[in-house]
């Protein structure tokens, strides 16, 4: 009798501690520190230190003018202005590009391995420096670079363009060349899931290809659109390499005003724009998340 | 339907090769202009071709001390890759059966993927810098003179940097083992059992088989995205920098190719990385098919 239960036991382990080390990673790196964020964001500080305390002057000196509209915008709002201009651009292109790779793949690409090989095609740079990937687009839009020498050799422009490098559009370049791949491979799996009958019977009811894709195929891909478009969102949101390297550390965004503090050591301040960026990635994730169940997805 | 050789054929393989031509176009001239002459500059032409800006960097010229960092990323990147796959695949199993608080943890980690990745990092360097705080303070109320006279901070590699990191590959890892054990045929294990395995050989005899390619392609997240992360570890490895580090400082300051010779030799140490990885990943399914 004894010996049964002992098997039971080894049947039917607790699998749940098994979970443990993974959930202590995110308690004392992730839950512990964004609690800290918030808390601190309500604290004074000095050059020196940081002293606790319960004040509101690192939000109000955030909002300072915003709700005054004589002088123009204030910093803030023109920051986050610029922020989603990025994320909006961003956001178009990579889905455009990310549907039209996926689409490619699924659907023209008929043998397996040859899918396989293409897809890791798209993915291996993901798994290299991003600060090389942009460091690597000098040569090719420098004021001597590549696509000058290529416009001023057709005759198309007189005097190098300058604003290739250093410039919303190198910013742009830059993130839609390293998060593309955040679009493909949710929309990819979505695609491989829908059912070719389904689409065969599109076909045989009289729909043209721009009518299956825009009716039945980007329908029934939503869910990995979703996924891929909250991705490309939020890290463009808290983006602030791409804009400081390629953008010469002359433009704005959420990111680099936090990260600018952080170096002066203006932690709450630095806690305080923290808390805001994150309610605000929160409210798009929430009106995006609406629509699906992740977990379904995988 | 989608036939071969059709009209939205040609479009979308254009607009595929396109893609790739835009995806490797800028890495691939970088790495010619890295074999560039002692006169080259950062533009084409190349001007001449010789191993001058690879000296240049091995001997150091002026720069931080790339190797000591080079050689610090790696560690680091090795460290980070053994926890993610450990406890990515512990993870991985108690999420077969649903525990207590298990789509609580599950939200978290998507969680962790999305938040930004500086508002973490400060985060992170606060906790640090509060249990600072509380060492000097204990050191001073209990006069540990050690403590008063040489403690600087407790922000480090493997103290802070390290955790930043696993919130970034520990998500990737534990969505891999999601998407394997959704896919996973249960028959086996309970095979297994039937022929009296116990929980520990029923994993490692049929379970671990049938998962080491994707364990492979965890431990490949681990090693690269770690070796290259930046945004998160930008504020919390302490006196120390990695590669990356470095490397972000260098784009403001250098002007000269030695930069691409970096790029080339950190972008190799990738590639090696990930061709290791998918050739063992191709291997083990070669056995698996056999």
């Amino acid at each position: 009798m004894s010996t049964l239960k002992t098997k039971t036991f080894i049947f039917q382990p607790k699998l749940w501690w098994l979970a443990v080390p993974f959930a202590s990673v995110f308690l004392a790196y992730f839950v512990v520190p964004l609690g800290l964020t918030i808390i601190v964001s309500f604290w004074d500080y000095t050059e020196y230190s940081i002293i606790p305390d319960f004040i509101f002057s690192n939000y109000s000196y955030i909002f300072e003018g915003c709700f005054s509209f004589e002088k123009g915008l204030c910093l803030t709002f023109k920051t986050y202005l610029s922020t989603f201009f990025f994320c909006f651009f961003t956001w178009a292109i990579t889905l455009l590009l990310g549907f039209c790779v996926a689409y490619f793949l699924v659907f023209y690409v008929n043998s397996i391995p040859l899918q396989i090989t293409l897809f890791l095609i798209c993915t291996i740079p993901f798994w290299t420096s991003n600060v090389i990937r942009m460091v690597a687009w000098i040569p090719l839009l420098g004021r001597n670079g590549l696509v000058n020498d290529l416009l001023l050799s057709m005759g198309i422009v007189r005097e190098p363009v300058e604003w290739l490098l250093y410039s919303n559009f190198s910013v742009i370049l830059a993130l839609v060349h390293l998060y593309t791949l955040f679009m493909i491979v949710p929309i990819f799996n979505s695609m491989l899931r829908i059912d070719k009958g389904v689409i065969e019977a599109a076909y045989d009811a009289g729909a043209n290809q721009i009518q299956v894709i825009t009716n039945v195929i980007i329908p029934l891909c939503k869910p990995g659109i979703i996924i891929g478009s909250i991705f490309v969102i939020t890290v463009v949101m808290g983006d602030f390499l791409t804009i400081g390297i390629m953008g010469g550390q002359q433009l704005a965004s959420v990111g680099k005003i936090i990260n600018t503090e952080m170096n002066y050591l203006q932690l709450p301040g630095a806690a305080a724009n923290s808390v805001i960026l994150l309610v605000i990635t929160i409210l798009v994730i929430i009106m995006m998340t609406k629509l699906i169940d992740i977990r379904k997805e995988l | 339907m989608h036939k071969v050789g059709s009209y939205g054929f040609f479009i979308f393989l254009s607009i595929f090769t396109f893609f790739v031509i835009f995806l490797y176009g800028p890495i691939i001239s970088i790495i010619l202009l890295s074999f560039q002459g002692a006169s080259g500059g950062l533009t084409f032409p190349l001007n001449g071709l010789s191993l001058h800006w690879f000296v240049e960097l091995w001997k150091g010229s002026g720069l931080v001390d790339i190797g000591a960092s080079f050689q610090r990323s790696i560690m680091l990147g090795i460290f980070v890759m053994v926890l993610t796959v450990l406890l990515s695949v512990t993870a991985g199993l108690a999420f077969r059966k649903p525990f207590f608080g298990s789509d609580l943890l599950f939200y978290t980690a998507i969680g962790s993927l999305i938040v930004p990745s500086i508002v973490l990092s400060l985060g992170i360097a606060l906790e640090f810098r509060l249990i600072d705080n509380l060492i000097i303070s204990l050191g001073e109320q209990f006069g540990i003179q050690s403590i008063i006279d040489n403690f600087q901070t407790s922000l480090g590699m493997y103290t802070s940097g390290f955790g930043a990191q696993l919130t970034w590959t520990l998500p990737f890892g534990l969505l891999i083992m999601f998407a394997i054990f959704n896919r996973f045929d249960k028959s086996l294990e309970e095979a297994a059992r039937d022929l009296g395995a116990n929980s520990f050989q029923t994993f490692w005899y049929v379970v671990l088989p049938i998962i080491a390619p994707s364990i492979v392609g965890i431990a490949l997240f681990g090693f690269t995205l770690s070796y290259d992360e930046l945004a998160r570890s930008s504020q919390v490895m302490g006196a120390t920098n990695t590669l990356p580090l470095d490397l972000r400082g260098l784009t403001t300051t250098v002007t000269t190719p030695i930069i691409y010779a970096l790029g080339t030799i950190t972008t190799s140490v990738s590639f090696l990385v990930i061709g290791i990885s998918l050739t063992i990943v191709y291997l083990l399914r070669l056995r698996k098919s056999k």
